[in-house]
């Protein structure tokens, strides 16, 4: 804790040691002191900084952990004439940082502008979701997971409803299934044009900004109109979705993709040929396939490597192998492939959401598993059976047989998947996520090491990470 | 001047009106999003709410050139710190918005390792409902902060006024 030595000790420490240095280091450790959370004690700014194993470990010491991690890192990089100490540097880029897509903190080791070593170091978002799911029924399990990744709820819901579904073993009607099908995908356009709002203004087309929030606005209108919420939905739900879709959603869709593909065409006009983006992006933060095999990562960053891998098709999931689109792949694995990527599957999503639209099953949209799905209020009335099974349903909830699962779907970033274990109950035993946001962070050193401060911000928004999706 | 008013204290109610109305339109927010009310944070600055209106467009990357900081998201434990430091470096007078139900009060997230409501840590002026609260509550907010400010109903500048 914090020491203010009072000033008899203070005289009998400093015998071998001139006054004026020691009173200018006491004044510069007070100045660098902050509160402890929740209460009125102060404690060093180191201290309270320190990341323990999370810090960026003296040059001698880290190849050696790296090694042992297993964790080094093949670099390309020939080592220049050795610069003087006095030159190098480690600074610190967030948490507080507006570039870094939330509370994500980055040491950055700094030969002049060159960017030497990088290390992320996460947690500052860490919000015990996993433990939470502990306590909450599978119900309401949903609305604990929809809040992970905040920029694609619909998929984290959708991965843990799956899982659930797989440990009860139900079946789904075809309705519920393309209802599901129709909100992740455009859920994916949604968080697709939030990353070419937010990576246009962190490279410098502060335009974008504007221009990618506005046709986002259109589907989180349809969102809401859909589930009452514009974020953290809680809609699809372990048996099917909440509510079935409004009247005239046909409408709203056709009219929200007319918007989204007018504006889409206005990015690519306003940034494809901007001499300044390709300047930024081409040959920045590139990953080579393996290395995208070594970290995990998934989704986008892996297909703009050139990695042709998409849960979609590898591994198809609620039905979505009845639709045809393609997988857009890049092949140099940069900052501007990764855009390219991104925007080829912003349209491929619109052109599932068309077939959805023409194709969409009537029927239930949800399943008819009294076990699951509550009666009717009307039934209650009539049966004795429904009433029990509205009362276990709402006392208790749904009973999950022993088991242990896992589902995995294509989220905007990548692989979203839940990984359940069940002990019988109306509660899992143990919930834990794979995030492809982690995975992405994981891989800032190899992306970033080497290059310049400028590119280190490009190729931190190229990966779109959010970090409550890496440290839940 | 004598013409004006014959009542004492005229002069420097009235500057005081004037400050607190410079103060209200020309607002600028530190950018501390944490989690997901920071989208919506960002969405009510962007094309469809516009939050220039109010003079609150510029959402300043340094605390030091801030009035106004709008915790966005759940606080952890381990961000609490952070917050707080950043809210010392923010220059008087300054005002603090929870936004949303996890800053507020810790949010369905009664466990381990979320601050149980910002106010542990910093003095909260506005408190507003949601999660997350869409741009329209968190506008509404903010104005009600306006109000507040106007009717110098909270004051905490260590300056002259």
């Amino acid at each position: 804790m914090t020491e203010t030595p009072d000033t008899t000790e203070a005289t009998e420490t400093v015998d071998d040691q001139t006054p004026e240095t020691l009173g200018v280091a006491d004044e510069r450790r007070r100045r660098h002191e902050i509160w402890v959370s929740g209460t009125e004690e102060r404690m060093p700014f180191a201290a309270a900084t320190n990341e323990g194993a999370q810090e960026m470990l003296p040059r001698d010491e880290d190849p050696a952990l790296a090694i042992q991690r297993g964790i080094a890192v093949d670099d390309d990089f020939l080592e220049q004439p050795r610069i003087v100490d006095e030159e190098r540097q480690i600074i610190n880029m967030g948490p507080q940082h507006p570039s870094t897509h939330g509370v994500l903190r980055l040491q950055i080791e700094l030969e002049g502008e060159t960017v030497r070593r990088v290390k992320p170091i996460i947690g500052y978002l860490h919000t015990g979701m996993e433990k939470t799911a502990e306590t909450l029924t599978y119900t309401q399990g949903s609305t604990n997971v929809t809040r992970m990744d905040y920029l694609s709820p619909f998929f984290n819901e959708l991965a843990f409803s799956l899982t659930v579904e797989q440990l009860l073993g139900i079946d789904l009607p075809e309705r519920a299934d393309a209802i599901r099908i129709l909100m992740t995908e455009l859920n994916r356009v949604a968080s697709h044009l939030l990353f070419t709002a937010t990576m246009g203004m962190d490279i410098g087309a502060l335009s974008m900004m504007i221009y990618g929030w506005r046709e986002r606005e259109v589907v989180l209108d349809f969102f809401e109109k859909v589930t009452g919420l514009r974020m953290n939905h809680n809609y699809i739900r372990p048996g099917g979705v909440a509510a079935d879709l409004p009247d005239g959603w046909q409408d709203d869709v056709v009219s929200l993709m007319g918007v989204v593909s007018a504006g889409v065409d206005e990015y690519e006009e306003l940034l494809n040929e901007n001499p300044i983006f390709l300047d930024r992006t081409l040959g920045v933060g590139v990953l080579t396939p393996e290395e995208c095999k070594q970290f995990g990562i998934t989704g986008p960053i892996a297909r703009a490597s050139g990695i042709e891998w998409d849960l979609r098709k590898a591994m198809p999931y609620s039905g979505i192998d009845k639709y045809e689109f393609d997988v857009p792949t890049g092949q140099h694995g940069d900052v501007f492939d990764r855009y390219i990527v991104r925007v080829a599957e912003l349209r491929e999503s619109l052109k599932i959401i068309e077939q959805v639209l023409d194709t969409m099953p009537t029927g239930d949209y949800r399943t008819t598993d009294p076990k699951v799905t509550p009666p009717p209020r009307k039934r209650i009335d009539e049966s004795m059976e429904a009433l029990i099974h509205h009362f276990k349903l709402f006392t208790s909830g749904i009973e999950v047989p022993p088991g242990t699962a896992y589902q995995s779907v294509e989220g905007p970033r990548g692989e979203i998947g839940c990984h359940l274990v069940s002990k019988g109950g109306t509660r899992p035993w143990r919930m834990h996520w794979r995030a492809p946001s982690f995975a992405a962070v994981q891989a800032l050193p190899a992306m970033m090491s080497d290059s310049l401060i400028a590119d280190l911000i490009a190729a931190l928004a190229s990966t779109d990470p959010v970090l409550g999706d890496v440290d839940r | 001047m004598a013409g004006v008013s014959s009542e004492p204290g005229f002069l420097v109610s009235t500057l005081e009106k004037g400050v607190n109305w410079a103060r209200t339109q020309s607002m600028w927010p530190a950018t501390f999003g944490l989690a997901c009310c920071a989208i919506e944070m960002m969405g009510t600055g962007a094309a469809h709410n516009d939050l220039a209106r109010f003079g609150m467009e510029v959402f300043r990357a340094s605390p030091r050139q801030a009035d106004l900081m709008i915790v966005a998201g759940r606080v952890s434990q381990k961000m609490a710190p952070v917050l707080r430091q950043v809210y010392d470096q923010m220059a008087e007078p300054k005002w603090v918005i929870s936004m949303g139900a996890c800053a507020s009060s810790g949010g369905m997230f009664n466990n381990y390792a979320i601050v149980q409501g910002v106010d542990e840590v910093v003095p909260v002026d506005i408190y507003v409902p949601g999660c997350p609260p869409g741009p329209q509550s968190l506008m509404h907010g903010i104005l009600t902060l306006h109000e507040k400010i106007m009717s110098g109903e909270i004051q905490r500048s260590t300056g002259v006024l």
